[in-house]
């Protein structure tokens, strides 16, 4: 008797879920559901209402992962890119990925799009395809807010800069300002950490990164970012390689989103906070995504 | 395995790995004195020494590596002052990675040497002292030459551990194995899987010998009784 009951109450709630899921895939399949069947990324979004993003979880005011949660810029851009898919933010999977594994996460199909602080480079472009840029970000220095005689890479002779182990920021300063000291960590936040206690003189790595961590509130008011960019760092997002229509589809979601005010909105939400005005997005930039 | 022909490369796995074994013999060293010393307190009559020791031990050994380290850059110097070079920030982040390495590993050694001492019959300690010894000539001439030697084998294993454990100093910027390998790996994603077993597989060519080597040691020095 007791299992009879328990089994009619579980057919309710299957009856009921079964119920609703089929209602929002029909009202979705409303809105995007035009032209033709799509392959790709554009395809699986239509037809499973789900995308798997890789984002980055370690970026404040990028892709900061906090308990299951992940916010900031690269976060809201991956949202309108989906939503514009038909892909609600239910129906996003958010995967973490790291410098090194992005290309593999494309390419072995794990995630369906990267948007994780992804800089676009010609041996990147073998392996996989670029929409985008959605930001051009520019390796910069990050130094205490009374500090007055680090005013650009060229300052930075026997000085003490940090930042991480194997990153292309740590290689730049290495080659091109050979006379800085440079201190390696595994992580940024250990870089911002020995900065504030004065172990080192600045930090390196893209402005916006380092705009990210002076807006975290612990660090309020006691960094800067110089301002003075001395390399260019296109943030695309990534996708299989080939998939054409989709980079197309994705650049035409970016160039829309610039005109209608959320990729304004996206940003004010997150690394706006740290002052920064929001950047125009240069559409004659988008990749031609060959 | 187009990495590893680039001579650059070469030239940063190999230094990386050299860092690697003076790692490993700086903190091998004196975490073998400094853990005998330990592991002479820990059986000491006096209990200002015994409790020193303990202290040491279980601070040392239940505290994870990486936060040791993580302490000996932010905690001791960056905080408490303990500077080793003030112009070559490799050099004083060297020494800095050796003294934590070699806090960690005394704690082993130190209890090590004292599981060794516990294979001393009892009756060689009273023997020592109805001759007249005093504790430090017991120690010294009777019990820690055949507690050390029963030992060997299990210092094997502390130094192997130690020259694993010494990839974690990258992460207070020493460029040794681990970092190098984040780096050619970064450089180079279509190499993953290459560059990971060459590293790999040079710290099991450098590590099994060194096992062997051990036991064989073990054999030849352990007491006939």
């Amino acid at each position: 008797m007791r299992l009879s009951r328990t089994l009619a109450v579980l057919t309710g709630l299957a009856l009921a879920l079964g119920f609703s899921g089929a209602c929002g895939g029909g009202s979705g399949g409303g809105s995007g559901g035009s032209g033709p069947a799509q392959t790709g990324v554009v395809g699986k979004a239509q037809q499973s209402r789900k995308l798997v993003i890789g984002v980055k979880a370690d970026q404040p005011g990028l892709g900061l992962q906090t308990g299951s949660r992940y916010e900031g810029f690269d976060i809201e851009i991956a949202k309108i890119v989906a939503k514009d898919l038909g892909v609600d933010e239910s129906g996003i999977e958010w995967k973490t990925t790291t410098t090194p594994n992005r290309e593999a996460f494309i390419q072995q199909g794990t995630v369906d799009l990267v948007v994780a602080t992804y800089t676009i480079n010609d041996e990147r472009k073998k392996k996989v395809s670029f929409a985008g840029p959605y930001y051009v970000a520019g390796q910069d220095l990050l130094v205490k807010t009374d500090n007055a005689d680090i005013t650009g890479p060229e300052a930075l002779d026997g000085k003490k800069v940090c930042s991480v182990t194997g990153s292309t920021p740590a290689k730049r300063i290495q080659t091109e300002h050979p006379k800085a000291h440079l201190q390696l960590f595994d992580a940024y936040s250990k870089c911002v950490e020995a900065l504030g206690q004065g172990s080192v003189d600045a930090v390196t790595t893209d402005d916006i990164i380092l705009a990210g961590y002076a807006a975290q509130p612990q660090f309020a008011g006691k960094f800067k970012v110089v301002g003075k960019p001395f390399s260019t760092e296109p943030y695309g997002i990534g996708l299989k390689k080939g998939d054409k229509s989709s980079c197309e589809k994705i650049n035409a979601i970016l160039t829309a989103a610039a005109s209608d005010g959320r990729y304004k909105a996206a940003w004010d939400a997150t690394l706006g906070r740290s002052g920064k005005p929001a950047p125009t997005l240069d559409t004659s930039k988008l990749t031609s995504c060959e | 395995m187009h990495v590893f022909s680039d001579p650059a490369n070469r030239a940063v796995y190999l230094s990386s790995f050299l860092l690697i074994l003076k790692l490993t013999g700086a903190a091998g060293v004196i975490a073998l004195v400094f853990g005998v010393v330990l592991a002479a307190m820990r059986v000491s009559p006096v209990p200002v020494l015994r409790g020193f020791g303990t202290a040491w031990v279980n601070v040392f050994r239940n505290t994870p590596l990486t936060l040791i380290i993580f302490f000996c850059y932010f905690g001791l110097f960056v905080n408490l002052g303990v500077t080793y070079s003030d112009d070559d920030i490799d050099l004083n982040n060297f020494w800095l990675g050796v003294t934590g390495l070699a806090a960690y590993t005394a704690a082993f050694v130190c209890e090590t040497v004292r599981s060794g001492i516990n294979t001393v019959p009892a009756g060689q300690a009273d023997a020592a002292r109805a001759l007249g010894m005093t504790f430090g000539q017991t120690l010294r001439l009777v019990v820690l030459p055949q507690a050390t030697r029963s030992v060997v084998a299990p210092f094997g294993s502390i130094l192997i551990a130690l020259a694993k454990n010494a990839t974690i100093v990258g992460t207070i910027g020493v460029l040794e194995s681990a970092s190098v390998m984040r780096q050619l790996i970064n450089d180079n994603g279509d190499a993953v899987i290459p560059i990971f077993l060459v590293f790999a597989g040079t710290f099991v060519a450098l590590l099994v010998p060194t096992g062997y080597l051990f036991g064989w040691l073990a054999k030849r020095l352990a007491v006939r009784r």
